[in-house]
């Protein structure tokens, strides 16, 4: 049994290896129909696979292969002349039989899917051809035969080279090589620590043996790295398929060519720059090459070409991926830009052709006229960015209006082991990746102060002429300023686009440093990469120089926002809602679900009165009570703001009604939010990207307090108010939830998972649980199975909920009614102090 | 998932071998299982602008693990200067943590029926990490919930709201 699974597996290996090269090789075919030796080859492989499926006994995939080797031998034998169609219905038999070995390796089985039309057409293909033989060409068929009969020797050699390397090769797990790598990490470090030790001993001895300690283990690291390696070709196969399919479906002609497809990166990067590399070649078919009739118009051949080239430099590899197509209109991409609200009509002249470019990069962002399949939705140049920058690498966008467009990747060799800058600040040491270092600048004491300059408060430095934004490592992580007078050592760092400049106390070292994750404890922090051990034993945080660019707020705002959304998109939760957007006081984005607000009104600034010391306004023959919300948030004077006319967000319930004076309202965005970050400050529940920006949610429950909690403490007076628990993993929507609730006049508790939720029943009564369908583990049907097993929690209605549902209340109000005559509760709900604070 | 959940908590509360230690006075167990091991106080790596209960990172035979104090995380008033803490490793489900506490105790037995629900009129701050309380002779263990404890976002108040970026 254990060896059948091994056979199999052997067999899914190696057929996924002949498959990719069947891609390769029918597309290559398909431009030169005549090379027999090219059409054996592809005759071969699908013969190989037709025979291990027989063996195997995976009945489905060999019917495929034989009907397609079947067809492949009328195309070999001269019977039947290879075109489009046909091509395109054995690369179809290709993927069947892909998806075909996805299913035994998912299940040892074939699966139910029989491909009968598939088969039958293979079949009709060839029977069509068979019914109407070509008449034997004899001018043809001898070359042929020849060809054949002149080649014996090509076959034999390769099938002689394939046996040589298997003999030379072996097959070894990526998980053992990854074991590996991490082991020579570990090496690294004791070989550190070892060089540290020794350096400071006059031991002859101890210090050879060191000495060959270090250059052993770099050489080790060095092969064990080689290991890993692979060609970029194995990410760049699958590409000539992808082109050849996407130039049939658009319509255009595209010839792709590949140049360094040998060049090797670590695997790790090899499937970090796969979706790129997919994404920019596709992005290079739609926009870049134009169709054939305009290339011709413009005097270029009818067909495009697409070249792709790898090479290494300066230990990174280089890639560009190149398009002779129309190019970008720079004028078209700052006028989107505008439109966009990426810049300012004024900027977007200013700036330099290739500052614009890479606009391009923003989130959002399309030039397209029209949303293809292919591309052209504006989601992907900044997922490209996020991923390239991700493991370190760099995105260079250039193109010239009618000659085409390049996209130029740097990424590094490996990402395991990584060279660092070693830095103290505040007593405490530092690693910056040498990647993102690129000078280090020294000011001796004295003439310091005088040149770090200020403007507007923000310290800059005159670097050669440009001025470079200043951030203190102290402050931004705050350490224990540095002693003023002394020397100043500037570290020049690059993040994104853009360079700044970190004052650190002291340089020490470069060191070679292993790169370790942290603990989910600090895993939320931005300013840091990760952490390593040092030679003397002590573990030293990594900095993560973007993270340290947007803390110190060296890096312009709507970088801050790409990389905030990026890395957020993971991990946080998504939600689909309306969210009105404004602004009061110097709070520039406010968020409320546009659920729960009831109207907008512009009222005449006379119209506000006073009554009781509370603002207030006449408004549809009632009294609206006013809540200033500039000045309840920053504090200060609640008349000062005002504005003509003020601005004025109703919120209601149907009875009571409260006006929030804002003073600007700015957008309604319908989007999926996502959460950035819990509240800092009262008023808020938390900060998330709306429109591409970042925007602080209001907490109406404080403001309601704040302004009197009249409205509550009318709720109160009804009677004893339902308590419902709000399940939901997300800090975030359990707020906006809560805040809802407490707003209808319920008492709220919360839990983010089961055992929390199990603790909150036990301890009160609660005569409702609204649940998320995800929540951890189990789910709700999990909660709802959990209550039913408890004779008295049984009768507690459960409500289901898949994200922020607007007629929330409505929904618990009737789960409620329609529970209480049917349950008799043995805990009755408790009186409640006043509506818990959600701060 | 659920029977599973609920069959977690009954087990803990039926087992009975606890390492113990002290956090002010506080007597603490975890179950002995999940105690990777304890160690005198070690080279500490600060984490500027991380929560205020890691005290750092200590490096564990090449491994990084976190150190939380248990003295802040409790709530609790700090240490004193000269008092050197322990370390009490423990397994969670994200790898190895290292709990900061005040001094080491034995391991011991200890009789399921002597169990209880932690008092409502526990420190707040503890409440929410305790699992429940043996009724010892002299003084009462209180059965430490180490996932509830490594996980910051459990029990945190309002006045300690996380550092952000400005």
């Amino acid at each position: 049994m254990q060896e059948d699974q091994e056979i199999v597996q052997e067999f899914l290996v190696e057929s996924h290896e002949n498959l990719s090269r069947l891609d390769q090789d029918m597309v290559e075919l398909e431009s030169r129909p005549e090379d027999a030796a090219l059409l054996a080859s592809v005759f071969r492989t699908m013969h190989t696979i037709k025979g291990a499926c027989g063996f195997l006994g995976f009945t489905v995939l060999e019917k495929i292969a034989h009907r397609a080797e079947g067809l492949l031998a009328l195309l070999r034998d001269g019977r039947l002349r290879l075109n489009p169609p046909l091509v395109s219905l054995i690369l179809e038999a290709v993927d069947a039989t892909r998806s075909v070995l996805a299913q035994i390796e998912a299940t040892g089985q074939e699966g139910s899917e029989r491909f009968d039309q598939l088969i039958d057409r293979l079949e009709a293909a060839a029977q069509e051809n068979r019914s109407r033989p070509v008449e034997p060409n004899p001018a043809a068929a001898p070359p042929e035969q020849a060809a054949l009969r002149a080649d014996p020797a090509k076959p034999e050699d390769e099938t002689a080279k394939s046996s040589a390397s298997a003999d030379a090769n072996i097959r070894v797990g990526v998980g053992l090589l990854d074991k590996l790598m991490d082991l020579v990490g570990e090496l690294v470090l004791a070989r550190n620590q070892i060089l540290q030790f020794s350096t400071g001993r006059e031991d002859a001895a101890l210090n050879a043996t060191s000495q060959r300690l270090n250059l052993i283990t770099t050489e080790l690291q060095e092969n064990v790295m080689k290991t890993r390696m692979q060609p970029i070709g194995v990410v760049w196969n699958k590409l000539p398929r992808l082109v050849r399919d996407l130039s049939l479906s658009l319509g255009k002609q595209v010839h792709l060519e590949m140049e360094g497809a040998e060049t090797e990166l670590d695997r790790t990067i090899i499937e970090a720059i796969k979706d790129p590399l997919v994404h920019l070649v596709r992005n290079a078919c739609d926009h870049g090459v134009e169709a054939p009739e305009a290339r011709q118009r413009a005097g270029k051949p009818a067909q495009g070409v697409l070249s792709l080239r790898a090479y290494h430099e300066g230990g990174q590899v280089n890639i560009e991926i190149a398009d002779d197509g129309a190019g970008i209109d720079v004028a078209r991409v700052r006028q989107k830009a505008v439109e966009r609200g990426l810049l300012s009509a004024e900027l977007a002249q200013k700036i330099s052709d290739r500052e614009a470019f890479n606009l391009i990069f923003s989130p959002g962002f399309t030039t397209a006229a029209t949303v293809s399949n292919v591309s052209g939705r504006g989601v992907g140049m900044d997922v490209v960015r996020t991923h390239i920058e991700r493991i370190g690498g760099i995105v260079d966008l250039s193109s010239r209006p009618g000659e085409g467009t390049t996209v130029k990747l740097k990424i590094p060799l490996t990402l395991a082991i990584i060279p660092g800058l070693l830095v103290t600040s505040g007593g405490e040491q530092f690693v910056i990746p040498q990647v993102s270092l690129l000078e280090l600048i020294r000011l001796d004491s004295g003439s310091s102060e005088k040149r770090i300059e200020y403007v507007h408060g923000t310290p800059v430095y005159r670097c050669r002429g440009a001025l470079l934004p200043i951030a203190y490592l102290n402050d931004v992580l705050g350490l224990q300023p540095s002693r003023s007078g002394d020397a100043v050592s500037i570290v020049v760092l690059q993040a994104e686009d853009r360079q700044f400049g970190l004052v650190v106390d002291g340089i020490s070292d470069t060191q070679e440093i292993v790169v370790k994750p942290l603990g989910k404890q600090l895993k939320g922090l931005t300013v840091y990469a990760g952490a390593t051990i040092l030679g003397d034993g002590r573990v030293a945080l990594i900095l993560d120089v973007p993270g340290i660019g947007q803390c110190s707020g060296v890096l312009a705002e709507s970088q801050e926002q790409v990389r905030g959304a990026a890395e957020h998109t993971k991990q946080a939760k998504v939600d689909h809602q309306r969210l009105l957007l404004f602004r009061a006081g110097s709070f520039e984005r406010i968020a409320v679900p546009l659920s729960l607000v009831a109207r907008l009104e512009e009222i005449p600034a006379a119209s506000i009165e006073r009554a009781g010391g509370k603002l207030v306004v006449q408004y549809r023959q009632r009294i609206l009570p006013l809540a200033p919300l500039a000045s309840l948030l920053e504090g200060g004077n609640a008349d000062a703001a005002i504005g003509d006319p003020a601005q004025v967000i109703v919120f209601s319930d149907g009875e009571r009604s409260l006006g929030v004076l804002v003073d600007q309202v700015l957008d309604i965005f319908e989007e999926a939010v996502q959460v950035r970050q819990c509240a800092a400050r009262k008023g808020f529940l938390g900060s998330a990207v709306v429109g591409r920006r970042i925007a602080d949610f209001l907490d109406l429950a404080y403001v309601l307090a704040a302004c009197g909690a009249e409205w509550s403490q009318q709720h109160k007076a009804g009677g004893p108010a339902a308590t419902v628990l709000v399940a939901e993993p997300s800090a975030f929507t359990r707020g906006l939830i809560r805040n809802r609730l407490e707003m209808a006049g319920y008492i709220v508790l919360d839990a983010a998972n089961l055992e929390e939720a199990v603790r909150q029943l036990e301890r009160r009564g609660i005569d409702l649980v609204a649940s998320a369908e995800r929540l951890p583990p189990g789910g709700c049907s999990g909660l709802r199975a959990l209550l039913r097993d408890r004779p008295e929690w049984k009768n507690i209605p459960v409500i289901a909920l898949r994200g922020t549902e607007a007629d929330l209340d409505g929904q618990i109000a009737e789960a409620l009614h329609q529970s209480v005559p049917a349950s008799d509760h043995s805990t009755p709900p408790a009186p409640q102090p006043a509506a818990a604070t959600v701060a | 998932m659920t029977g599973t959940a609920i069959a977690k908590v009954e087990s803990d509360r039926t087992r009975g071998t606890f390492a113990t230690f002290y956090v002010a006075d506080l007597f603490f167990g975890v179950d002995v299982l999940r105690v990777q091991e304890v160690l005198r106080s070690q080279p500490m790596t600060r984490a500027p602008r991380g929560p205020e209960v890691i005290e750092g990172l200590i490096n564990l035979r090449g491994q990084i693990v976190t150190a939380i104090d248990m003295r802040r995380r409790l709530r609790l008033e700090p240490r004193a200067a000269d008092a050197a803490p322990m370390n009490v490793v423990v397994r969670t489900e994200d790898g190895a943590v290292s709990l900061l506490v005040d001094a080491i105790g034995d391991v011991l037995d200890v009789e399921s029926d002597a169990f209880e629900r932690p008092p409502e009129n526990l420190n707040a701050g503890a409440r929410a990490l305790i699992r429940g309380v043996y009724k010892l002779e002299d003084r009462l263990l209180l059965v430490l919930d180490t996932e509830r404890t490594v996980d910051l976002a459990c029990g945190r108040a309002a006045q300690q709201p996380e550092q952000i970026c400005p």
